[in-house]
């Protein structure tokens, strides 16, 4: 990468830049005919004498009022053409900056992905994100004007120069005497203002750096009573950064201070000089009018020159500052990654694969591997084992080319892994480290990143599509940025021995399996909604899973552990909200918690006449619930699960209670209403045992259940979906859709027995297996964090295997899983592997399954087993 | 059955005979009712405990594990708490209970009833007295069987 800024520029759009001086030069007649002809108008036009007309124009003859006209239009063509190539060259120069800056972002990008990988423990990621994301974004503003702003105003500068030499050469010199002054001392002033710009980027990594680090660490900072220490630390590093910038403001302005003082000493000069020689009549008054006039014109691009060095010097400082931390020793070689190999060969089971003198030291205090020597065949089992520090964690890296040896090698083959491009490492081999880092998206798109090495092909497009794909492409090449275009198919299912994504889901679901985890993803799918137009199979499945889970409750004597949804009947396992609405909410716009707020429900109520009622029983249920909870503590978990009034409200409650018993229901405001009808809302009569809901209740809110429907307006409509014992509900769950009912309160073992109920008839129907695909879809969070730290191994092991690698190296992969599992799951992974595996494993129970066992001690190799144990 | 009935219902219980009229009703309340389904069993000896039930309707047989087999050694009924030790000390379940024709109980939760021990002495004592007469009566018994059996 370039080390300067200019170096940069120049290298990538040298011809632009040369092409938008060349347009600001070709601006510059019209923009000094624009106050010329105003000159025109005013002196000629307007204030010229009658005998002067009419005037000769290119061969027309014009009286003064025609003339005057002419001149006018001609003022206002100016003004178009000058507001024009304003336009074009302002917007030529935003895009050269931001085409720049896209450049200079992808490169630093680019680098990040080329780290060696002991450098990660060295920079915080607090610290590279805001060098690739804020430290660069004025730079793109600068680009623009790196080359045409300069020689423009440099280019007015002499030519000012020029015609005022012309004139007189004592009267120019004069009125640039101050400028080798100012050229001389505004630079040694800006240095140190340079240096502390440099400090103030570096404290601001560091504040980037604290954050990410607090946020990393906030469990400790809690459990520690640390916050105050790290509130302390962020303060003093706000501290520095305010003080640098403090002196930044300092020394800035008394660096304008100076420059204005400069600027104005030539006219102090001129005034003085000047007009003792004018009062002599050495000098015509005339002579030095034109010499101010003549300076001050000499004066703005001055100026502006002055200004673009102080953006210049502020542009190489920043743009120095990144690039260094963007080059660490022991990069990856760019063609590793880049190139695509024209073959990738595979790695055949008996290739031997040897360390010889490896070597590998990371840091001076420790050395891990030291002249190690193994050589095992490709397709072989290999346990490696040893005591943690000894070796055993850096040998699988090392093979897996995570890690370059610093001395000895890695053959495959005979070949040095060390020139192998990761098209090949990444491809025919496979680790699995411990941390089993999972990207924020589906379970399917995490299994298949192992699958995503290049564009397979061009999806379908359409004309326009197309057109769209190819000009992303060409700007994309414009800004050196990548060929390859993201929205192309990048899975290449065939590694999997699939066609389509609908056969890949099923090999996919092979590996869960062998991973154990199948059963896991089958609960994220039964609990998930499904899109019942693509997964139209699943959906009518689940509506016959729903007809048989019906007659199996009943034939079984089952039938109360479920309360169906039945239009025409009241669900006593369901809240009385939920009764009304019945069906699902599908927004997040309002939930059933506020249904009672909601203008278009009140107005319901009225109809069917249960207001009166309704706010009935929200008067008896909050007497109850006062009377209960009135010397509860407001923090006693009882609060929480029983009451349907927050210990907060309590006293409102009470208040509105004591002035119903007074005046009756009629002195309640719409507010106070609102809270006690939010009451009922809340009953499950099931569960609460109240006996408020009659069964006169029951029907009326009924009858409320088809006004509701009957009358809805547009926007509760799109937002609920209604229960329809015939149809498949979107927005529920699989599981929900099976039952089609509350599971009953109170039933002991209910809970169980239904799901042993809808687990034997997904089998019976053939289901599983969809809604294990079905639960691909499941969301695994940033970074994994909404699966188990086993699920999360689980799914990198079986990521490894989904590109059926040659060789499978692990790193632990398992320690997050309990004993049995990992026996399992070790034992089906070693029959699933495709080729040999290399596993670091720490529990000794284990390495029955494995042909090999090498211990690791001290950084070499201590012993070779095989694997039931005995010495070789 | 409604609220006000189960709170009848768990006065008529010695140990919470005393408890005053809301807490009483606040048990209620935060307690769930349970239905066992015929042949269900309640609570397995040596298990762990977290509640005691209060039957409200059905019939229900407590049988202890002894080495010479299962023995019935009681049945209960309607208005009959049992695993009520579980909910003021952690000791296993001393017996199982099962019911034959199925049945209906309250279900009163330890921590649930520990937390209205904690707002209110009054209980904590009644309950101490009602213990102590237990203890009371157990020890006059064993007094009696050891005098009857030097006899």
């Amino acid at each position: 990468m370039d080390r300067s800024i200019y170096g940069f520029i120049f290298r990538h759009s040298k011809a632009q830049q040369i092409y938008l001086l060349l347009v600001t030069f070709a601006a510059f007649p019209f923009i000094y005919l624009q106050p010329d002809l105003v000159k025109t108008i005013v002196n000629k036009a307007i204030g010229g004498k009658v005998s002067d007309f009419p005037k000769d124009v290119i061969g027309f003859e014009f009286e003064q009022v025609a003339y005057l006209v002419l001149m006018c239009l001609c003022f206002l063509v100016i003004v178009l053409i000058n507001g024009a190539f304003k336009y074009y060259i302002n917007v030529s120069k935003g895009r050269l900056g931001e085409r720049m800056l896209r450049r200079l972002r992808y490169n630093l990008y680019s680098r990040v992905l080329r780290f060696p990988q002991p450098h990660f423990k060295r920079v915080s990621q607090g610290e590279v994100i805001p060098m690739i994301t804020q430290e660069v974004e004025p730079l793109g503003g600068f680009i623009g004007d790196a080359v045409a702003q300069p020689v423009f105003q440099a280019g007015m500068l002499v030519t000012f120069l020029i015609f005022i030499i012309v004139q007189d050469i004592y009267m120019g010199m004069a009125a640039i005497a101050m400028f080798p002054i100012q050229g001389w001392i505004i630079p040694k002033l800006q240095r140190k203002v340079n240096a502390l710009g440099k400090q103030r980027v570096r404290a601001v990594r560091r504040v980037s750096e604290r954050i990410s680090e607090s946020i990393s660490g906030i469990e400790e900072v809690h459990s520690n009573d640390a916050s105050n220490l790290m509130r302390a630390e962020f303060s003093s590093h706000l501290g520095r950064i305010y003080q640098i910038r403090y002196e930044i403001y300092h020394r800035k302005f008394v660096i304008k201070f100076i420059n204005n003082f400069l600027a104005q000493f030539t006219p102090f000069l001129f005034y003085l000089i000047g007009g003792y020689l004018a009062i002599n009549g050495d000098l015509s008054i005339g002579a030095l009018i034109g010499v101010i006039g003549a300076h001050k014109d000499m004066n703005a691009p001055w100026k502006e020159l002055l200004a673009f060095y102080q953006q210049y010097m502020d542009a190489k400082i920043k743009y120095e500052q990144v690039v260094e931390q963007f080059d660490p020793a022991g990069m990856l070689d760019e063609d590793l990654q880049i190139n695509e190999p024209e073959s990738i060969p595979q790695i055949a089971p008996e290739t031997p694969i040897a360390a010889q003198g490896l070597t590998y030291q990371e840091d001076e205090t420790a050395i891990p591997i030291q002249g190690f020597n193994y050589q095992f065949k490709a397709g072989d089992k290999v346990a490696v084992v040893g005591p943690p520090g000894g070796g055993k964690e850096e040998f699988p890296s090392l093979l897996a080319r995570l890690l370059f040896p610093t001395g000895g090698r890695i053959t495959v083959g005979g070949d040095d892994l060390k020139g192998w491009p990761e098209a090949f490492t990444g491809r025919r081999m496979a680790y699995v480290g411990s941390s089993a880092y999972l990207f924020s998206d589906t379970v399917r798109a995490n299994l298949l990143f192992s699958l995503k090495n290049r564009p397979v092909n061009v999806p379908e497009l359409s004309d326009n599509e197309a057109n769209e794909r190819e000009a992303r492409l060409l700007e994309n090449a414009r800004s050196g940025n990548s060929n390859e275009d993201f929205d192309d198919n990048w899975v290449n299912y065939s590694v999997l021995g699939a066609s389509n994504p609908t056969e890949g889901d099923q090999k996919l679901i092979d590996i869960l399996e062998k991973v154990e985890l199948s059963r896991d993803v089958y609960g994220f799918g039964l609990r998930g909604p499904i899109d019942p137009i693509r997964r139209s199979d699943l959906a009518e499945q689940t509506m016959e899973a729903r007809v048989r889970l019906a007659s199996r409750l009943s034939s079984d004597n089952l039938g109360d552990l479920i309360e169906p949804y039945d239009p025409d009947k009241y669900n006593d396992n369901s809240s009385l909200a939920e009764n009304l609405l019945f069906g699902t909410i599908v927004t997040d716009d309002f939930d059933i918690e506020t249904l009672g707020d909601h203008p278009y429900v009140v107005a319901t109520l009225r109809t069917v006449g249960l207001e009166d009622e309704l706010l009935n029983i929200g008067f008896e249920a909050a007497t109850l619930m006062v009377e209960l909870f009135a010397d509860v503590e407001p923090g006693d978990p009882l609060f929480e699960q029983y009451s349907f009034i927050k210990a907060d409200l309590l006293p409102d409650y009470q208040t509105i209670l004591t002035k119903w018993s007074k005046g009756g229901a009629e002195v309640l405001n719409e507010q106070e209403r609102g809270m006690l009808l939010a009451m009922p809302f809340k009953l499950i009569p099931a569960r609460h045992r109240l006996g408020l809901i009659t069964d006169d209740i029951r029907a009326r809110v009924i009858s409320a259940r088809s006004e509701f429907r009957a009358n809805i307006p547009a926007d509760l409509a799109s937002a609920i979906e209604f229960f329809d014992p015939a149809q498949y509900n979107a927005a529920a769950s699989i599981q929900d859709n099976i039952l089609f009912g509350k599971i009953a309160y109170g039933e002991a073992e209910g809970p169980e027995i239904v799901g042993q109920l809808v687990d034997e008839i997904v089998d019976d129907l053939g289901m599983r297996r969809e809604i294990v695909a079905a639960g691909l879809d499941y969301q695994v969070g940033i970074g994994g964090s909404r699966l188990s730290g086993a699920q999360r191994q689980k799914i990198a092991i079986a990521r490894a295997l989904a590109k059926s690698p040659n060789v499978l190296v692990l790193n632990g992969a398992i320690d997050a899983m309990d004993g049995r599992t990992r026996n399992a799951l070790v034992e089906r992974v070693l029959e699933a592997a495709p080729g040999g595996v290399v596993w670091a494993i720490g529990d000794p129970d284990l390495l029955k399954f494995f042909d090999k066992v090498v211990e690791v001690a001290n950084g070499r190799v201590a012993k070779e087993t095989s694997g039931n144990g005995m010495e070789n | 059955m409604s609220l006000a009935e189960e709170v009848d219902l768990l006065r008529g219980i010695p140990l919470f005979e005393k408890m005053e009229a809301p807490k009483l009703k606040l048990l209620a309340i935060s307690s769930d009712r349970v239905n066992f389904r015929p042949g269900a069993v309640m609570m397995r000896q040596g298990d762990e405990g977290d509640a005691a039930y209060v039957i409200i309707s059905g019939k229900g047989d407590v049988i202890v594990d002894t080495p010479a087999g299962e023995i019935k050694v009681a049945e209960v009924s309607s208005g009959q708490i049992v695993g009520e030790i579980a909910i003021l000390i952690d000791v296993p379940r001393t017996a199982t209970v099962k019911t034959e024709q199925g049945l209906t109980a309250l279900k009163i939760g330890k921590e649930n009833f520990i937390r209205l021990l904690n707002g209110s002495p009054q209980v904590a004592i009644e309950i101490i007295k009602v213990l102590a007469s237990r203890l009371e009566n157990t020890t006059a018994q064993l007094r009696e069987a050891v005098s009857a059996k030097s006899n």
